[in-house]
């Protein structure tokens, strides 16, 4: 996120898009209610009918995965009305130029066509957001986990850097990380292409530091994301997997595909509490301990690190997941004898500037956000703060792109999916908590009204769901909440889990699997008798 | 009687709440929200209320595993991080580094996704870890 949590309460203007607050990110939904309460304009685009948009002055219901056609559209409306922030364009971006042309062409009546918002809804969102004091924008993976993710997330950067509606308090582009530490496990390097710190690893200078850090010859070649290990592994060119806490078994999309990639690895290793899907296709499976029994840090999506503390022995046979890998590493003959989880933080923070300022002894209190670059130094509320990191903010010129796989005669309904709130990821953890077992015990699928009378579905009915890839049968749910054509599926559920359905389309730049979008057709199962 | 709770951060999702651990005798009994941290002030959602709970599920693992003749079986840690170690160095030295692949995780600590990295990149000669941050 550019901005803390707590900020959002003083926005003017919140614009909530792809981010089904209220399930996914429930305290922070807590502060949207409050920039309510305090005045503010709140404008939901989902083209789901969520429990936020209850609360919102504006619901758009945009079509399934038309969101650059409707920002480009509201940018068009921007421009033509000047209500954007001059002054912040010319003193903090590039590229606007092409931008303005290319936006020519994005009038609302043309955007309306793609994105199935009429004209003046558009004209209303981009008045509202443009001429707000202060507004921001909050998003999930309705926005990125699609095969063009990162265009939509160019696209709200463009519409930020237009109204210069980021840089300040209360006021930036907020992207709600899903889990505990995925803004973590980024920042410590757990990524192909960057060292601990967001450090390059395709800078000499920097590997020479990390080379003589860690005693070792480093590889200046970026590295594979997850689903090239994935392919590479059915080819064979990768042979040896080592997957900690993780289960993608279960949360990749395309799960036979995934299946047939674990079962090809010559040798595979799993690192987890549970003995998971994924687990069972392992040669070794390493018990480690849960977040109550060790110590460490987490970084919450505001990038602010705090305290894990260890509150009771690790369980008889397991061991802290620090203890796990530095047992590894010591066998491997590398410098990796740490006595705490302490010492450990202390040598990242040392290697990476946007760290260093930070200690166990500092985060005591109440944590503290990066960049926090020395010890006397407070750490950073809201990033791009009078600049960006690169310098210039760059204008990116956007078209609408459809989705890879749209609804056709054959597969005529469009399968959209997400989580639930009583409920995390594959439920590894959620699961086992017998209270939000009771809450929410089964999967079910929600679907329209009309579409349930079409198909002579009641609630609770179980329908055929099949795709081009698979088939599964999951119970009904008919309401209001989807619109006619499309379904809705939580991804918690080992019995009716949709990545058996979704494809393996990619964005071409961050490879995020299309996990909202693909056809498919439904069926009424027979009655059981 | 010893009766205490401890401060943590919430293992679920990004919001990163505040929570107190209540333990009583080396037992895990409840959570509690933190009230002055300043992200949740005094508040928790139905997750974090009842995060205490799957700590100590029958269900957890509480052995290394091995695969033998198809099958997992149980191992000593000596063995399963000797069989791991020497593994994936015969792999390493027969193909390269770059034929061995970590997958990180969004759940574990930051001290521990340092410590996979380092692991990786320090003991295989390759930039091959990936963390579900896009999913
Ligand atoms: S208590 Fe709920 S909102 Fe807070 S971090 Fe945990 S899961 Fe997220």
């Amino acid at each position: 996120m550019t901005n803390s949590i707590p900020e959002i309460e003083d926005a003017s203007c919140v614009l909530v898009i792809g981010s089904n607050t209220t399930e996914a990110h429930p305290l922070v939904s807590h502060r949207v209610f409050r920039a309510k309460l305090k005045g503010a304009t709140l404008i939901v685009v989902d083209p789901r009918k969520i429990q936020l948009t209850l609360q919102a002055d504006i619901h758009v219901p945009l079509n399934f995965g038309s969101d650059v056609a409707f920002l480009n559209g509201m940018m068009h409306v921007i421009l033509k009305n000047s209500w954007h922030n001059p002054q912040f364009v010319s003193e903090r971006t590039e590229g606007f130029a092409e931008l303005q042309a290319h936006l020519e062409k994005y009038s609302p009546e043309k955007a309306s066509q793609i994105c199935g918002v009429p004209p003046e809804e558009i004209e209303r969102v981009a008045r509202l957001y443009a001429t707000s004091e202060c507004s921001t924008i909050l998003y999930t993976l309705g926005i990125t986990e699609h095969s063009h993710g990162v265009d939509n997330v160019k696209s709200l950067a463009n519409l930020a850097m237009l109204t210069g509606h980021i840089g300040k308090r209360s006021s930036g582009v907020n992207p709600l990380r899903g889990q505990n530490n995925v803004q973590g496990h980024c920042d410590m390097g757990a990524l192909p292409n960057v060292f601990p710190g967001y450090q390059v690893v395709t800078d000499e200078n920097i590997r020479k530091k990390f080379e003589t850090a860690w005693n070792a010859k480093l590889s200046d070649k970026v590295g594979y994301t997850i689903p090239e290990m994935m392919d590479r592994l059915i080819d064979g060119s990768v042979k040896g997997m080592y997957i900690f806490g993780e289960n993608p078994a279960l949360a990749d999309p395309d799960t036979h595909h995934i299946n047939r990639a674990l079962d090809s690895a010559e040798f595979l290793v799993v690192q987890d509490i549970f003995l998971t899907e994924t687990a069972k296709h392992a040669h070794v499976v390493l018990p480690g301990a849960s977040w109550a029994e060790k110590d460490g840090t987490f970084s919450n999506t505001e990038r602010k690190v705090q305290r894990v503390r260890k509150a009771v022995e690790p369980l008889p046979g397991t061991l802290p997941d620090w203890n796990i890998l530095c047992e590894l590493g010591a066998r491997m003959g590398l410098s990796m004898t740490y006595t705490s989880p302490e010492e450990v933080f202390n040598e990242m923070a040392s290697l990476s500037p946007i760290f260093s300022g930070m200690s166990y002894a500092r985060l005591e209190a109440d944590g503290i956000q990066w960049p926090c670059p020395s010890a006397d130094h407070p750490g950073t509320l809201f990033l791009h703060e009078g600049k960006f990191t690169r310098g210039r903010g760059m204008f990116s010129v956007i078209d609408y792109r459809p989705p890879e796989e749209m609804p056709d005669d054959e597969y005529p309904y469009l399968l959209t999916t997400g989580r639930r709130y009583a409920h995390y990821h594959t439920r590894t953890m959620t699961g086992n908590c017998p209270t939000l077992h009771k809450e929410f015990p089964a999967p079910f699928a929600q679907i329209s009204f009309a579409d349930a009378e079409k198909l002579g579905l009641k609630d609770g009915d179980s329908a055929k769901v099949i795709s081009r890839r698979g088939e599964l049968v999951t119970p009904v749910r008919p309401g209001d909440i989807v619109p006619p054509g499309s379904l809705f599926m939580d991804f918690h559920f080992m019995e009716a889990n949709p990545n058996v359905l979704l494809g393996t389309s990619l964005d071409p730049v961050s490879k995020t699997p299309d996990y909202k979008v693909c056809a498919v057709k439904i069926e009424k199962c027979p009655a059981e008798t | 009687m010893d009766y205490r709770f401890v401060k943590t951060t919430c293992p679920y999702c990004g919001c990163g709440c505040q929570m107190l651990l209540e333990v009583l005798d080396g037992n895990l009994i409840g959570t509690m929200p933190h009230k002055t941290a300043p992200m949740n002030q005094g508040k928790l959602c139905i997750k974090g209320w009842n995060a205490h709970e799957f700590v100590r599920s029958p269900n957890r693992l509480t052995t290394p595993l091995v695969r033998k003749n198809g099958s997992l079986q149980e191992a000593s840690w000596d063995e399963a991080l000797d069989v791991t170690v020497s593994r994936l160095r015969e792999i390493k030295e027969k193909h390269g580094g770059e034929s061995v692949a970590f997958l990180s995780s969004a759940r574990c600590t930051n001290e521990e996704n340092y410590l996979l990295q380092k692991f990786c990149r320090a003991g295989f000669g390759t930039n091959n870890v990936d963390a579900c941050a896009r999913l």
